[in-house]
């Protein structure tokens, strides 16, 4: 063991403070010491991009940075995004565009979108397809995500 | 698998971070930057530094500047940074050009330019420019600065003249002149995977004739670096398609590729022939 750190951190907007060992990813401090379990591990090595939360508004693989890094950043992360009842445009399209099959996946790629949708709401489909290729999902193929994202960025757009 | 234990460091000046380094490398201890490669190394249990001294609380290190003639990229200037130009002109276009090939969007805004070239993978985008365009890589230790030529940094596979005591603080690039034309190729399986070769080419005219020819291949080799005899080939001559297939030729002749279990030396060599001949016509264009 070594010696541990005090962090203090905010996911969607609430305070936690967490005494981590500095080896624990920020994945880990988020599921297991946060208690939001909606973010997902897959390869834990940055491949498969199932783990990938906002930091400070930026999609990163929460599984390649360590919690201790995380000190003083605000993480969003999927249990953020529904509004009360109201669910995000984004998990709305994937619902109604059979973006997802087991799911496993989903949190990562909303997270994603969500991160490229508020950065550059303009975002062609070409560049859009690029940002995507990021994240794995091993059921849908691919084309229903590409669409429930496209979807999203319009409904946005439209709502202003 | 989870990273094995450490003793984690955050010093927030370069003077704390390279006493911190000097201290703790002998045991195996580390520099920490974007980590996008190093993280997973470590996920694999493939390194377990006793040590990590992250540098992204170092203020200093995450700046980016044009002095005189020469782009300085510091320690923790990340991918993203060059989604659009960082500076004016051919050098800051080229940049932005090359960064689309680099890993995936998330790992772009964690990653760092310097990072990628201390951690030197043969496959790095980043290598590969810095030694195409001659770059110059400042080490800094606790007993001072030492500057290394981008043709005496690069040794092997992960593996630089950079001491276990030397952060590598900032990547210096000589400015290219205006009409400096450049040609980049890569060519993987997947988006955003490993280069199987890549070049970069850059030359000016002269009169209707080919000056100061680089030709760099990367991802071929166990190291990027400038290949003089297809340079050679071109000093002189006027561009033509039969000219840029003879610089072709020699370049695939030229270099020693790796193999793997999916790639032989010969298949190699001939995509480094059909890159380096792509990226002299896109920069005839």
């Amino acid at each position: 063991m070594s010696e541990r750190k005090d962090i203090a951190l905010t996911i969607n907007g609430a305070d936690y403070e967490v005494s981590v060992d500095p080896r624990w990813t920020l994945a880990d401090v988020i599921r297991d010491h946060c208690g939001q379990t909606g973010t997902h591990l897959g390869c834990e090595h940055g491949i498969c991009g199932a783990c990938t939360v906002l930091v400070d508004d930026v999609p990163m693989r929460s599984c390649l940075m360590f919690g201790v890094q995380a000190d003083g950043k605000k993480i969003r992360t999927v249990e953020g995004l529904a509004d009360g009842e109201e669910y995000h445009p984004l998990q709305k399209a994937f619902m109604e565009n059979h973006a997802l099959q087991c799911g496993y996946c989903t949190p990562g790629f909303l997270m994603l979108a969500t991160g490229i949708l508020e950065a550059e709401p303009d975002i062609s489909d070409e560049d859009l397809n690029d940002v995507l290729s990021s994240n794995l999902c091993r059921c849908t193929g691919y084309a229903n995500i590409v669409k429930a994202v496209r979807a999203a960025r319009d409904e946005m757009k439209a709502a202003g | 698998m989870k990273p094995a234990a450490f003793e984690y460091h955050a010093p927030t000046t370069v003077d704390e971070a390279v006493a911190l380094l000097a201290e703790h490398a002998p045991n195996d201890g580390r520099i920490l930057a974007g980590g996008q490669s190093l993280v997973p190394t470590m996920a694999f249990r493939l390194a377990r530094p006793t040590h990590l001294i992250d540098i992204n609380n170092v203020g200093e290190l995450g700046k980016i500047s044009i002095e005189g003639e020469t782009l300085r990229i510091g320690a923790t200037v990340r991918h993203a940074q060059f989604h659009t130009p960082v500076c004016d002109g051919v050098l800051g276009q080229l940049l932005t050009d090359v960064v689309a090939h680099i890993a995936h969007y998330p790992i772009r805004q964690r990653g760092t330019f310097c990072g990628s070239v201390a951690h030197s993978d043969p496959a790095s985008e980043w290598c590969m420019v810095s030694a195409t365009l001659d770059a110059t890589m400042v080490a800094q230790s606790s007993s001072g600065e030492r500057l290394i030529p981008a043709a005496e940094f690069f040794e092997t596979v992960m593996t630089t003249t950079l001491n276990e005591d030397e952060l590598l603080r900032e990547v210096r690039i000589p400015v290219l002149s205006d009409d400096t034309v450049y040609g980049f190729e890569e060519f993987n399986r997947r988006a955003g995977d490993f280069a199987i070769s890549m070049t970069l080419v850059t030359y000016r005219l002269e009169g209707g004739k080919i000056a100061d020819p680089h030709i760099g291949v990367g991802g071929a080799e166990d190291r990027p670096r400038r290949i003089s005899e297809a340079e050679a080939v071109l000093t002189g001559q006027t561009p033509s398609d039969e000219i840029f297939r003879a610089a072709a030729d020699a370049a695939a002749a030229a270099i020693d590729p790796m193999e793997d279990h999916a790639t032989n030396a010969q298949y190699r060599r001939d995509l480094t022939a059909t890159l380096v001949r792509r990226a002299l016509e896109k920069a005839a264009l």
